[in-house]
């Protein structure tokens, strides 16, 4: 590749697009020359790489928030229904089990 | 049971046969490995945590009263979600028809950038379109602060904060963990829809977090 090259694919992909097509290149599904031009940015952008290493911290923050539990009365009233439904006795609505 | 994967065919297809056969131990074994998922679900369609239970329980029954035509084209996780999916949107649609001021938000479409275009240099600088300002580097930040109580509850407001079908797409990606296809499974969604939808999510939720640790 020259010097030329290098310059021009740089130069290709602003910053601004770049933030518009991070989700695609995190989901590896940019096209092979979306994804050189996406890396050749990022090799001489500090700002780029800073936002990517954000966007991965945000995703890590989201995934601490799966933790959900329901009620104690809840489950126990899980309990009821699956034994109601065992016995032949439980409705859902008008699809009665046959 | 105890010794396939988890999720894998096999450990499936013995939770349904024994649920089938009103086996309690595997209904207890499927309420323990998707209750909390369910849960999080519904809570992306309904207003409050009381429904959302509600919607769970019925949704319970829904695969109680479903198992015995269950026929393993989807995945048991994928199936059991659509149906929390259905349930809670239906309840979340008679929530916002029957309370005005619903808390849910209005479908609105979300266009704009996923940055403030202020953040970049005009079309007049020979830098035209680049930052002006680099962001943090948040990599550098201590851990306890990116993952302290306020933070959480500030992703937690962002998340609510998303239009409907942004928030039960990033739901499922990146609180819950599933696959892109998983998705488009549970939320019969396309591909290219589904990322959309993440990337207009994501963006938001990122700067709502860059706003909170803004000094």
């Amino acid at each position: 590749m020259t010097n030329h090259e290098t310059r021009q694919m740089s130069t290709d992909m602003t910053c601004q697009e770049l933030v518009e097509l991070i989700t695609e290149y995190l989901e590896g599904t940019l096209a092979p020359t979306e994804r050189m031009r996406f890396d050749a940015h990022v090799r001489t952008c500090p700002g780029c790489a800073a936002y990517i290493e954000q966007m991965r911290t945000t995703i890590g923050i989201l995934g601490k928030l799966s933790e959900e539990s329901m009620s104690a009365g809840a489950e126990r009233d899980l309990l009821a229904t699956f034994r109601n439904w065992k016995s032949g006795g439980a409705a859902d609505g008008d699809a009665r089990r046959t | 049971m105890n010794s396939t994967a988890v999720g894998s065919p096999t450990d499936e297809l013995e939770l349904v046969l024994a649920l089938r056969a009103g086996d309690e131990d595997a209904f207890t074994k499927l309420v323990n490995r998707y209750q909390s998922s369910m849960l999080r679900v519904a809570l992306t369609y309904v207003g409050s945590r009381a429904v959302a239970e509600e919607v769970v329980q019925e949704a319970w029954l829904g695969v109680l009263n479903g198992i015995g035509r269950f026929e393993r084209r989807s995945q048991l996780k994928t199936w059991i979600m659509r149906i929390v999916v259905n349930r809670a949107k239906r309840r979340g649609s008679e929530e916002a028809r029957s309370v005005p001021l619903s808390v849910t938000q209005p479908s609105r479409e979300d266009l704009g950038p996923s940055v403030d275009p202020d953040r970049f240099r005009g079309p007049d600088d020979p830098w035209a379109g680049h930052w002006r300002s680099s962001p943090p580097n948040w990599a550098a930040m201590p851990e306890p602060r990116l993952l302290s109580r306020e933070m959480l509850n500030e992703v937690r407001r962002a998340l609510e904060g998303l239009p409907e079908k942004q928030r039960e797409v990033i739901t499922l990606r990146d609180v819950l963990g599933y696959s892109g296809a998983e998705v488009c499974n549970v939320l019969t969604i396309s591909e290219t829809n589904q990322r959309v939808l993440l990337h207009r999510a994501r963006s938001r939720v990122r700067a709502a977090v860059e706003r909170y640790l803004q000094p």
